[in-house]
């Protein structure tokens, strides 16, 4: 379980600028996904769980643990991972460096294999490939979940997995949520645009000019945000 | 033949040829200014040179799937030495040359290895060069190397040069010069990693003189402490061409990189294109690695060792 509490986030470089104001959250469910527009806040909120930047303000607690002041390496020890919305390339590591990295020890071919097919990529083309600019936006996306189904930990991120995903099918992302919610039994967290995902959340939280603006469950908020406010049915998919 | 090499040697061995033990097929070995151990087979023959010190190596026509080994190993302090291997490869020969200079310095007077390898490559002979330096011990003296590499490919010939320097070597500069016929291809892959108040010059100078011929050289180098690095390439397309040379460096502490990249045309048909990239480690690769559990000083060594693979 993780909460959130009156975690606030200002940058002053440019004049004072408010990012996150006063989140309160509580994330104890198999899927939250948190969604709203573009600038809203939601990378910024997911990067301050993860430990990549520190709150202005407020207390971040995993387990009822404080884990507010702990490093990256720290949370990510604890149990957190993280997706990114945009996947790092690296000279000279390969998709299999990472994914052993990911799970803390050497996997044989297999048991990487397995990971890597339930991203819908074969092993055999992309064990040895360098996680570098030869691998496309897609398929970095799906090696970094192929990350996070290898680390199984108890809180799991994703910044906006769907997108580049255009081969492979909603359907299997889905199901790989599923599947990773029902071998670790953790909390998944993840941050779409997407109505698919949106339909199998527990909560969805409404982000909104750096606030959470609606919180609820998917039969609650769904009508209002795919409804008159906001998207334009023209965008969706 | 009976050769003897001490534990010092054996580990330098090691570390420039990837041999436990004597190399089969031909080899010259070379420990502290003499030859220790020689070997030649049907195909290949190694001679001494009677004017200087080094050897001239014979690769007769169409040798195929043979491999040399010309190790250096100075594990006395003190030795300066200046040595010429002339390498003649026949036409249609395919072979593998592993030469590498290993420097155990455990005392205070600098030891130098120079060497000039100079390659005549004949008509569609195919070549893989693999060259390692490596210096240890704790010895105030310095380690220094100065390898030169002169390369004259002949008309469809290929040759590929593996070079890599990890720590150990206190001053290097290293030339390498080629002259490419028609039809020629030169790969080049360099591995440079210095530390403490190390510094590597690496100088590359290639004219392609033949019609479609290529050369393409990468380096990739990670400068940390207080070391410096330069890397200099020089490509001039004579003829209808294609030249490419990318230097990618990490730059660390307080090292200093310099990347100087000359590329000319000399013809309308030439092909000519320079990379060079210069900076430290990408804060999110760190970020990402960090993400995974690891320490930051981990991750900055996984993505030094991944980049320098
Ligand atoms: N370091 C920063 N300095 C100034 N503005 C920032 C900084 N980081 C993020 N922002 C701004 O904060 C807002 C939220 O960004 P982000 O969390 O990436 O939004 P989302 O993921 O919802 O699209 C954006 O307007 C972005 O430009
Ligand atoms: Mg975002």
């Amino acid at each position: 379980m993780l909460e959130l509490r009156n975690v606030s986030y200002t940058v002053t470089d440019n004049g004072k600028k408010e990012i996150l104001k006063n989140i309160n959250l509580t994330i104890d469910d198999r899927f939250v996904v948190i969604t709203g527009p573009n600038g809203s806040g939601k990378s910024t909120l997911a990067k301050i769980i993860a430990g990549i930047i520190t709150p202005t303000s407020g207390q971040i607690l995993l387990d009822g643990v404080d884990i507010t002041e702990m490093s990256i390496t720290e949370r990510a020890k604890a149990g957190i991972s993280f997706a990114f919305q945009q996947p790092v390339r690296f000279k000279g590591i390969t998709v299999k460096d990472l994914i052993n990295l990911a799970a803390g020890r050497k996997l044989n071919f297999t048991e990487a294999c397995n990971y890597l097919s339930e991203v819908g990529l074969c092993a055999r083309d992309y064990i040895n490939r360098e996680v570098n600019a030869s691998l496309s936006g897609g398929e970095l996306k799906r090696i970094e979940i192929a990350m996070i189904l290898a680390r199984g930990t108890k809180l799991s991120l994703f910044d906006e997995p769907e997108a580049g995903i255009d081969l492979w099918s909603f359907n299997s992302l889905i199901r790989v949520f599923e599947a990773m919610h029902e071998s670790i039994k953790g909390n998944i967290l993840i941050i779409s645009h997407q109505e698919r995902i949106l339909e199998i959340a527990d909560k969805i939280v409404l982000l909104k000019d750096g606030e959470i603006s609606q919180i609820g469950t998917k039969d609650e908020i769904m009508p209002q945000i795919l409804g008159t406010s906001g998207v334009c049915p023209q965008i969706k998919e | 033949m009976a050769m003897k090499l001490d534990k010092i040697q054996l580990n330098l061995l090691e570390q420039v040829a990837d041999l436990h033990e004597v190399p089969a097929g031909a080899y010259n070995i070379r420990t502290n200014g003499t030859s220790a151990g020689r070997s030649t087979t049907a195909n290949i023959d190694i001679v001494s040179k009677e004017d200087k010190d080094g050897i001239d190596i014979i690769i007769k026509p169409g040798t195929k799937k043979e491999s040399i080994h010309i190790p250096v190993l100075l594990s006395e302090s003190g030795i300066e030495e200046m040595v010429y291997n002339d390498f003649h490869i026949g036409d249609d020969a395919d072979v593998v040359i592993v030469a590498g200079c290993g420097i155990h310095n455990g005392g205070d007077l600098a030891s130098k290895h120079d060497g000039v390898h100079s390659f005549f490559i004949g008509k569609n002979a195919k070549v893989k060069y693999v060259e390692k330096h490596y210096g240890y011990g704790d010895g105030k003296g310095e380690k220094i190397m100065n390898p030169v590499t002169v390369i004259e490919m002949g008309e469809n010939s290929y040759f590929e040069m593996e070079t890599a320097q990890i720590r150990g070597v206190d001053s290097t500069n290293r030339k390498t010069i080629a002259k490419l016929a028609d039809g020629a291809t030169l790969i080049v892959g360099e591995k440079l990693l210095t530390h403490g108040t190390q510094q590597a010059i690496t100088e590359f100078e290639i004219d392609l003189y033949g019609e479609k011929s290529s050369a393409h050289v990468v380096s990739r180098s990670v400068a940390q402490d207080d070391s410096y690095q330069e890397f200099i390439s020089r490509v001039y397309g004579n003829n209808e061409c294609n030249g490419h040379t990318e230097c990618d460096a990490i730059v660390m502490n307080n090292a200093k990189v310099t990347a100087i990249p000359e590329i000319k045309a000399n013809h309308t048909e030439a092909s000519l294109i320079h990379e060079a990239a210069i900076g430290k480690i990408a804060g999110e690769q760190l970020i990402k690695l960090m993400t995974l559990g690891l320490t930051e000083k981990e991750a900055e060594e996984h993505i030094i060792s991944g980049f320098l693979k």
